[in-house]
């Protein structure tokens, strides 16, 4: 079964160049693998900043560089951070990271298996998301983990991307006997 | 009161009342942040009348770490004799785009660019 939500897109079939980063879930401890999604995520950021070259053609590069490393590190370290998170622990399936470059645009695949039981929670949170005001829930749910000292997951990656970064984001899930297997794309402006 | 390692740097000075983060903090959720937490309701317990936050060091904050520092700014708002500066840079995009929330948590807040 094939399920989409929000703005899902699909990987471009012709796409000319992409850098894709893979890894496995469990090949070491959750707590030496956090650091990576950091490193990581740097490394997109200053892979994607090589195409806007700093010379004396472009002066207007210089901020753009700075802006893109910006929201290029922060997008991919919070979409690794979540797909680390909501992996399932027992399943061999890689969890992946595709950038594509456009002019304008940048998007972002993000590819992870899922819990079985904890399907159903997620898509309620992304509908929760699809249907409200985002800004309304992100102050909403700062005033409730402010109340919460025990909720560990605090619930803003994608509302702070939506809000902050005015990112488009989508899911689909895949969903067979074995495993299920979400798709989470995000489409930024430049 | 100071916590140090090879990303980030926190410290407090209780002279200026000033709270400084310099570097990188992507720790994971809640439970990493408590030391970072506990020093800020440390600096809270000292009942100054005014504290600046200064984070124009600070490159990167994940998430997780928008909302400690949420948290505590929630935090001060509940004290209601605290006064509280936001010192950012411009220049750094995290900054630029989150930073303005913190004064929808709290309207009195102060947001210096600098």
């Amino acid at each position: 079964m094939i399920q989409t939500f929000g703005n899902f897109i699909e990987k471009p079939e012709d796409s000319e160049g992409y850098l894709v980063i893979g890894f496995s879930p469990n090949s070491i401890p959750i707590r030496q693998r956090w650091r990576n999604n950091g490193l990581s995520a740097d490394f997109l950021a200053d892979y994607i900043v090589s195409f806007f070259p700093k010379t004396k053609d472009y002066p207007s590069n210089i901020e753009k560089r700075t802006e893109i490393k910006g929201i290029v590190s922060y997008v991919a370290n919070e979409l690794m951070e979540n797909a680390m998170k909501f992996s399932d622990p027992e399943s061999s399936f890689p969890i992946s990271i595709q950038l594509q470059l456009y002019d304008d645009n940048i998007e972002f695949f993000v590819t992870n298996s899922v819990l079985k039981y904890s399907v159903a929670e997620f898509q309620d949170y992304i509908q929760k998301i699809l249907s409200s005001d985002t800004q309304e829930l992100y102050i909403n749910q700062l005033e409730h983990n402010a109340e919460n000292e025990n909720n560990d997951d605090s619930g803003l990656g994608l509302l702070t991307m939506i809000n902050d970064y005015m990112a488009k984001i989508g899911w689909k899930f895949e969903i067979t006997n074995q495993k299920t297997i979400v798709t989470t794309t995000v489409q930024l402006s430049i | 009161m100071e916590i140090k390692n090879e990303d980030y740097h926190i410290s407090y000075d209780n002279k200026t009342m000033t709270i400084n983060c310099e570097g990188a903090l992507r720790l994971g959720g809640i439970t990493e942040y408590v030391p970072i937490a506990e020093l800020f309701n440390q600096v809270l317990d000292t009942e100054p009348h005014l504290i600046t936050f200064d984070m124009r060091q600070l490159q990167f904050l994940n998430s997780s770490g928008i909302n400690v520092l949420s948290k505590f700014v929630i935090k001060v708002r509940q004290k209601k004799t605290v006064q509280m500066i936001v010192q950012g840079s411009e220049q750094i995009p995290w900054q630029n785009k989150s930073l303005k929330n913190l004064k929808r948590l709290m309207p009195s807040l102060q947001l210096e660019w600098v």
